[in-house]
């Protein structure tokens, strides 16, 4: 084999090289969009219009997944194909014709098409047990089996308004779960495991114990050598310490588990940016299929599709008719496990009267 | 270990309409790492744990990042997994691809990787799942033949990402695209090899529907606004009106600062109360765009919990002019203003969010040389202990 000459530092290639022609005519030129049907766009432009078809991906994809996307990308959008930000694939179209044809090919191979408006999109996740040392459970297994349960909101449009769901297998948070509409994350319950044997060698002391948001670790000295301990009332299992030192593993697979939020938003349409709030602590990991915590999921969403008006989000909905009504009318239960005891949690109390009775 | 592979918990995954990882995985099987992944995945479902060791230090020569070391913490059991290293290959901007350079990519991680990927990570990289130290090299080498080059990852700058812009959006209110390849391909250097507290990740959206999430997502949150009055095609409102399209219900009672009316079909916008939230845009897309006088806000500090909490972004210049004439020159400033100060008096691990909070916005506009505004609060503080640095003094004769 020829040695190839090393380059460093050259970036990722322009992304003209990769626009369908139509995109680059009007680049910067769209008049409107308009949805043709669940998961079709067509935008419209100076000098003409591209159509674009959305189609589910798992996110955790094989080469030969993406091979059949090329594949279809070039019988039937001029071989031009794109991710969207939640990891939907899009075909970019120049004749509307291919729509039906393509919608038909890639539901032969099972991959549904939607995803659009007011529907739930492809799900924001982590790498969970497939590939992450701080998991405190499977991320994609976790989406798999959630939307089995909510197909038909990815395949058709009829929810309030869009609904976000996003699944992270840990307090990392790697899926930025805290500004979804329904966020599944996975948490550890119990404090790190010290091994003290091999912490001296592996773990940097003063990382370490500058590493705990709540000031729980200390530095000790067990038979000579310099350690840590965790102050046990302290520790909120958060996996900080963790990240920093290999030594203090989190994983507990009787306490390990799934806590479900609800309310988060990223648009400033209409009200500005929320982050996601509690709504069920403790959900066990039930693998392979969560039941559990896809009923948790699915009664939140279907309590949601029913009450809603029309352009509210879930958390526009909840702050409309109030927190004691979401737990009313969801019947999920309010513990004290609500109520934050963490920084600004003062900010979470009601300073006031106004209830509904 | 049997030869045989038996996964029978994951075969429940195979079940059900949505698209299954697991029948995907298993079409790769024929693979000792696919084959093993399997096997270590089924042992977790078994168990209810991970069995991944903690990252380890790998990389490419002369590159801080890029390659996430990963272990196997049972190789004993699963040999192909011994070694399960993440490489993140640096996206092209609004992820845009041809079927011609995607499958080039394939073939070189077929060749010397698993064969799984993540499409895309969070960050905005092709995640490339799996593969070997030994390998490293040779996956850079062909990678960057192609024209394709690493992400950033640990403390550095993160692979910056962007929404389609204006490459498929009537909305876009500067070029998210060609900004995000001006800002990676400027700062290289900052990207691959890691010199800060901590990691600063760059999001590009082109208007306030944020659809990279910059707000919650990103240090660096760039979101396309305007400064003039929404455009409208009062045509267009007649028709969404002939059409019976609740304007009043949907949108009028929907704005957040009541700035719209309707009078028979003609639609009226006070803009100078229009907060420009984008709602009235999205609903009524034929009728309505964004003005001509476009730019950019940016709000710094938005993250995940890890390691005090999680942060929404706070907005901290209003408006800025992206011009791409000038070569961005304005946010580049800005971009290193900033990291001067943050790396100046930043501490290991500390994002910027966090550390804004620690010295306080006060003491963060003016590091970086931003004068305060009321744009920048949502209420002027509500306690009275005011630092005063200005005082009278006697006069001296």
């Amino acid at each position: 084999m020829a040695t190839i000459e090393r380059r460093t530092d050259i970036g990722p290639p322009h992304y003209d090289k990769f626009l369908h022609p139509i995109i680059k005519e009007n680049y910067g030129k769209w008049k409107y969009h308009d949805t043709l049907r669940a998961g079709v766009l067509v935008h419209v432009g100076e000098t003409g219009s591209i159509y674009t078809v959305r189609a589910a991906s798992p996110r955790l994809i094989s080469t030969n997944f993406i091979r059949l996307m090329t594949g279809l990308a070039t019988k039937y959008a001029d071989g031009y194909l794109r991710f969207t930000s939640r990891n939907n694939v899009e075909f970019l179209l120049g004749n509307k014709d291919n729509i039906d044809p393509l919608i038909k090919e890639l539901s032969d191979n099972g991959v549904p098409v939607g995803g659009l408006n007011n529907s739930i999109s492809n799900v924001v996740h982590t790498q969970g047990w497939v590939h992450c040392h701080s998991a405190a459970t499977d991320a994609s297994g976790l989406v798999k089996v959630v939307m089995d349960e909510l197909y038909e909101y990815f395949v058709e449009m009829k929810l309030p308004h869009k609904l976000r769901i996003a699944v992270a297998c840990c307090l990392n948070m790697c899926g930025a779960v805290h500004a979804s509409d329904i966020a599944i994350l996975g948490l550890h319950r119990t404090p790190p495991r010290i091994d003290h044997s091999t912490l001296p060698n592996l773990c940097e002391i003063p990382t370490t114990v500058a590493s705990c948001p709540n000031n729980a670790i200390r530095p000790t000295s067990i038979e000579g050598k310099t350690t840590v301990k965790v102050d046990e009332d302290k520790c909120m299992y958060c996996g900080n310490c963790f990240t920093v030192c290999p030594a203090m593993p989190l994983a507990d697979p009787l306490n390990d588990g799934v806590s479900i939020w609800v309310g988060g938003k990223i648009s400033n349409a209409r009200t500005e940016p929320m982050f996601t709030k509690l709504a069920i602590p403790f959900l066990p990991n039930n693998p392979p299929r969560w039941p559990e915590v896809t009923e948790a999921v699915k009664n939140i969403v279907e309590v949601y599709a029913k009450n809603a008006k029309p352009y509210e989000r879930v958390g526009e909905w909840i702050n409309r008719i109030g927190w004691p009504k979401f737990f009313d009318l969801t019947g999920i239960e309010f513990t004290k496990y609500h109520l934050d005891d963490f920084r600004y949690a003062g900010t979470t109390y009601r300073r006031s009267t106004q209830n509904r009775y | 270990m049997s030869d045989e592979l038996k996964t029978p918990l994951l075969d429940e995954l195979e079940k059900g309409p949505w698209p299954s990882f697991i029948t995907d995985l298993k079409s790769m099987a024929d693979r000792p790492m696919v084959k093993d992944l399997l096997g270590q995945l089924e042992k977790s479902y078994r168990d209810k744990r991970g069995y991944w060791k903690h990252g380890g230090l790998v990389g490419i020569m002369g590159y801080g990042g890029g390659v996430i070391g990963r272990y196997s913490a049972i190789p004993e059991d699963f040999p192909g997994v011994s070694h399960f290293h993440t490489v993140r290959v640096n996206q092209p901007s609004g992820w845009f691809y041809t079927s011609e350079a995607l499958n080039e990519i394939m073939d070189i991680w077929d060749e010397h990787g698993s064969g799984l990927t993540n499409m895309h990570g969070s960050t905005g990289d092709m995640v490339l799942l799996g593969t070997t130290t030994q390998e490293l090299e040779p996956i850079f080498r062909e990678l960057t033949a192609k024209d394709w080059d690493l992400g950033g990852s640990g403390s550095d700058l993160r692979t910056p990402s962007c929404c389609i812009g204006p490459a498929r959006c009537e909305n876009a209110c500067y070029d998210t695209l060609a900004l995000t390849y001006n800002i990676t391909h400027k700062y290289q250097d900052e990207l691959h090899r890691p010199m800060f507290n901590y990691k600063y990740k760059i999001k590009m959206s082109g208007c306030p529907n944020d659809c990279t999430a910059a707000m919650a997502r990103s240090d660096m949150a760039i979101i396309g606004i305007w400064k003039d009055d929404i455009q409208i095609d009062q045509s267009a409102i007649a028709e969404y009106v002939d059409a019976g399209f609740n304007i009043q219900e949907y949108v009028i009672e929907k704005c957040p600062t009541k700035c719209i009316t309707l009078e028979g079909k003609e639609l009226k916008i006070d803009d100078s109360d229009c907060v420009k939230c984008v709602h009235c845009i999205n609903v009524l897309p034929k009728a309505l765009s964004p003005g001509k006088e476009r730019g950019a806000a940016i709000a710094l500090g938005g993250k995940a919990p890890i390691v005090d909490g999680a942060l929404f972004a706070t907005l901290i210049v209003p408006f800025i002019e992206i011009d791409e004439e000038n070569g961005f020159e304005e946010v580049h400033d800005l971009l290193e203003r900033i990291w001067e100060f943050w790396d100046e008096h930043g501490m290991n691990r500390e994002r910027i969010g966090e550390f804004i909070e620690r010295v306080t916005l006060k003491t963060f506009l003016e590091g970086i040389g931003v004068e305060p505004m009321p744009q920048q609060i949502t209420q002027p503080r509500d306690n009275p202990y005011i630092f005063y640095e200005e005082y009278f003094e006697e006069e001296t004769e």
